[in-house]
């Protein structure tokens, strides 16, 4: 399989074309559903069925006490129906899910993270796959996204404890934003090959005497919207490399655009409900560079086609598809790792040594280029924080953020969001290459082992979801440890930033003066760039020296 | 107790707008979607399904269709599809997950590939990397237009036809244009194998 520079370029060209086409009027289109304060009929009616009082807005504790109970009842839910989907209609003859399965599985689509620890084709039917699991894609990806809504409010206003309303945001944003988008998203695939039933086909092919199932399940809906909510949980095992999931480069290509369209989105989005759009432009531009340097570097190591089972086939092949070619699939890995999405077109247990590093490394960077649906977009901002704390040192002045002090209160909260997820994941992987028992679910040797413990450790905190799948994580073990990860991972970072947004909304907003640090422009975007990258490098360096760097460098 | 209230009645409100929502978006829109899949794209909605020429379903223009022995040795009278980490199973689509420098997959490479040369008779350099390589999803239809062009002879021979009429066979399954641009030119196994027992004198 040869690496096509010419169909490289004009890819990323397309994509980069499209994104700046639709980030405007989708950004615009954004800001109006977070401000806007009008309710339909069917929303005010769904309002009253569940209880939700519209008009009231929440402190920042019962916005963030909201956020958790949502989950934990999504996750509760979500576990017993697995359990239960014996005696449940639409299981395709399927037995319940065992239950560690069932745990981290919940957890798993609840966090936005979708790690599947099961074979879906030989665990969950149709029941579990629509009404649960497509479920949370929605619901999961809406969360995030409100939680960045909550913090945006908490920078533009001034002297209020009021962020807005949790279950009004999720509902807006789950029925005015994701559905409409999905079912776009999903009519598109129907026609590029995508399929849409409730049955299996049995087919025989006579003159070669085989016979065949052909799978049947609502693809076409759950993939719309495990793409664009950057979820990641394929309703097949071989997830986006599947043809019922990605039968053709264009869908892939159209894959990849609805990956990156709502996070790279909402930065034109914050601009305009802080009033300051250069805000928005400077975060998106900062977002677009770390995803441009990463595909271009992620292409060069697609194009290197290292290591010794490689080069004795003649080149990549390996856990790739025909149709896709290994340009398409390097820019798939490449945006499915910078943000949380975690669907794959190519099975990354198989890609060059660097490329493995470039697809932990992109997750290890916070997922911000452009992110998940929301969380990338708070990543980013809680990184802009620091840079302005830093600038602020430089100078010599209080650090301001978009007219807000950042105090010692706003920065040991920023300063916790930045440690929690390499906390997470430097713990749980060092742990876990301790237990001989649970490195012998990673069956490689050397350092391509160590870098399956990694990745599924780095994927879990991070809510990624994408794997070396090599390793078995279906075992008490690994699946209890990896759900906590990802709790963690999820949870921890939403409590910082609803706490840093409680905290900067009840604040005046004080004038800019000469001494101000701006947040936009050149100077300050390459400051956050620096930031971003040097706080990730010297986070994971010494891991990833001991996993791909190590592997990729010792020939 | 305030807060334990507060709490409780979260979790109702919380557990009534997951109801609701699971109503809307995972009953009504798959079955919205389904209905515009039926009523505009049946074919590709189905699952691609092709038939042969008396009208049954045969295969899925998407999925891989090989018959194989036990060993994994696919048919020698039809094009071989890539090799499979779940044997071309349709109910477990996988990869093989081994590393880019694992020891086990580079055996399996070495082997196939004087496997594949001996049965060809070609020479082992003239094996593209697609024959000797496990696809991503197990389940791929799809083959190089260079693995396609070793075959032709031994599928022409067992199927008696001539080696030109199955290479424009391979011609007309061969993927052109701008998805063989962007993606690359391959050519599709199952339906080529079902045009081959079409044009193939009856036995």
């Amino acid at each position: 399989m040869v690496f096509s520079v010419a169909s490289f370029i004009t890819q990323v060209a397309v994509l980069l074309l499209l994104l700046v086409l639709v980030h405007k009027p989708l950004g615009i289109y954004l800001a109006r559903v977070f401000e806007g304060t009008k309710s339909t009929r069917v929303e005010r009616v769904f309002y009253r069925l569940a209880g939700v009082d519209r008009n009231t807005e929440q402190s920042w504790a019962i916005y963030l006490r909201s956020v958790l109970v949502f989950s934990s009842i999504s996750i509760l839910v979500v576990f017993l129906l697995q359990r239960l989907q014996g005696v449940l209609p639409g299981n395709n003859s399927l037995p319940g899910v065992d239950p560690w399965t069932a745990m981290n599985t919940a957890i798993s689509f609840a966090t936005n993270t979708n790690w599947q620890v099961y074979t879906p084709e030989a665990t969950m039917g149709i029941f579990v796959q629509m009404c649960l699991l497509a479920v949370q894609n929605f619901l999961s990806a809406a969360v995030g996204i409100v939680v960045v809504v909550a913090l945006i409010r908490g920078i533009a206003r001034t002297r209020t404890d009021r962020l807005g309303n949790f279950w009004v945001d999720l509902a807006r944003t789950s029925f005015r934003v994701l559905l409409p988008m999905a079912a776009i998203a999903a009519i598109v695939m129907l026609i590029g090959g995508v399929e849409q039933t409730f049955w299996s086909t049995d087919v025989t092919n006579q003159a070669a005497g085989i016979t065949q199932t052909i799978p049947g399940g609502p693809v076409a809906s759950q993939e719309a919207i495990k793409i664009l909510g950057t979820n990641g949980g394929g309703y097949f095992n071989a997830n986006s490399a599947h043809p019922f999931e990605n039968p053709n480069v264009f869908i892939s290509l159209f894959q990849v655009f609805l990956i990156l369209l709502i996070p790279s989105a909402l930065p034109y989005a914050y601009g305009r409900m802080v009033g300051d759009q250069r805000q928005g432009y400077t975060v998106a531009a900062v977002m677009g560079t770390l995803w441009l340097a990463s595909t271009v570097l992620m292409g060069w190591a697609f194009a290197g086609a290292e290591g010794t089972a490689t080069a004795a086939a003649g080149g990549l092949g390996e856990g790739f598809e025909q149709r896709f070619g290994a340009a398409q699939s390097s820019i798939f890995a490449t945006a499915t790792t910078l943000t949380s999405t975690g669907a794959i077109n190519v099975a990354h247990d198989s890609i060059p040594p660097m490329a493995g590093g470039i697809t932990m490394l992109n997750m290890m960077l916070g997922e911000v280029a452009p992110g998940g649906t929301g969380s990338g977009l708070y990543g980013l901002l809680i990184l802009a924080i620091v840079s302005v704390f830093i600038a602020g040192l430089m100078v010599g002045r209080t650090p301001e953020f978009l007219g807000k002090k950042i105090g010692p209160r706003e920065m040991k909260l920023t300063a916790m969001y930045i440690l929690v997820t390499p906390t997470i994941v430097l713990a749980t992987a060092g742990v876990t290459v301790l237990l001989p028992d649970a490195m012998a679910n990673a069956p490689a040797s050397g350092p391509h082992q160590f870098s399956e413990v990694l990745y599924a450790f780095t994927s879990a905190a991070n809510n990624n979801g994408s794997a070396f799948a090599g390793i078995t994580s279906s075992g008490p073990y690994l699946s209890s440890v990896i759900g906590v990860a990802m709790l963690l991972g999820r949870f921890l970072p939403m409590v910082l930033v609803l706490a840093l947004a409680g905290s900067l909304a009840k604040q005046p907003k004080i004038p800019a003066s000469s001494g101000t640090v701006p947040t936009h422009g050149w100077l300050f975007g390459s400051l956050l760039l620096s930031v971003t990258v040097i706080m990730t490098a010297l986070s994971y360096f010494p891991a990833l020296s001991l996993g791909p760097l190590a592997e990729g460098l010792l020939k | 107790m305030n807060t334990l209230s507060g709490y409780l009645r979260q979790a109702g409100t919380a557990l009534r707008f997951l109801l609701l929502a699971t109503v809307v978006l995972g009953l009504l829109y798959p079955l919205v979607i389904f209905g515009i899949g039926q009523a505009v794209v049946p074919f590709q909605a189905n699952g691609s399904i092709v038939k042969d020429p008396a009208g049954n379903p045969a295969a899925s223009a998407l999925i891989a269709q090989v018959s194989a022995d036990n060993s994994g040795t696919q048919n020698p009278a039809w094009f071989h599809a890539r090799p499979s980490a779940g044997k071309w199973d349709t109910s477990n689509s996988s990869a093989s997950n081994l590393g880019p420098n694992d020891s086990k997959l580079l055996d399996a490479v070495k082997a196939a590939r004087t496997a594949i040369a001996a049965a060809e008779g070609v020479k082992e350099s003239d094996v593209p990397a697609d024959a000797v390589t496990a696809s991503g999803s197990g389940l791929d239809p799809q083959i190089s237009v260079a693995y396609a062009r070793i075959q032709v002879p031994r599928v022409a021979k067992a199927h008696g036809l001539s080696p030109e009429a199955v290479q424009a066979m391979v011609d007309r399954r061969t993927v052109t244009g701008l998805e063989a641009f962007w993606g690359q030119p391959s050519v599709n196994v199952t339906e080529l194998n079902l045009d081959v027992a079409a044009a193939a004198p009856a036995k």
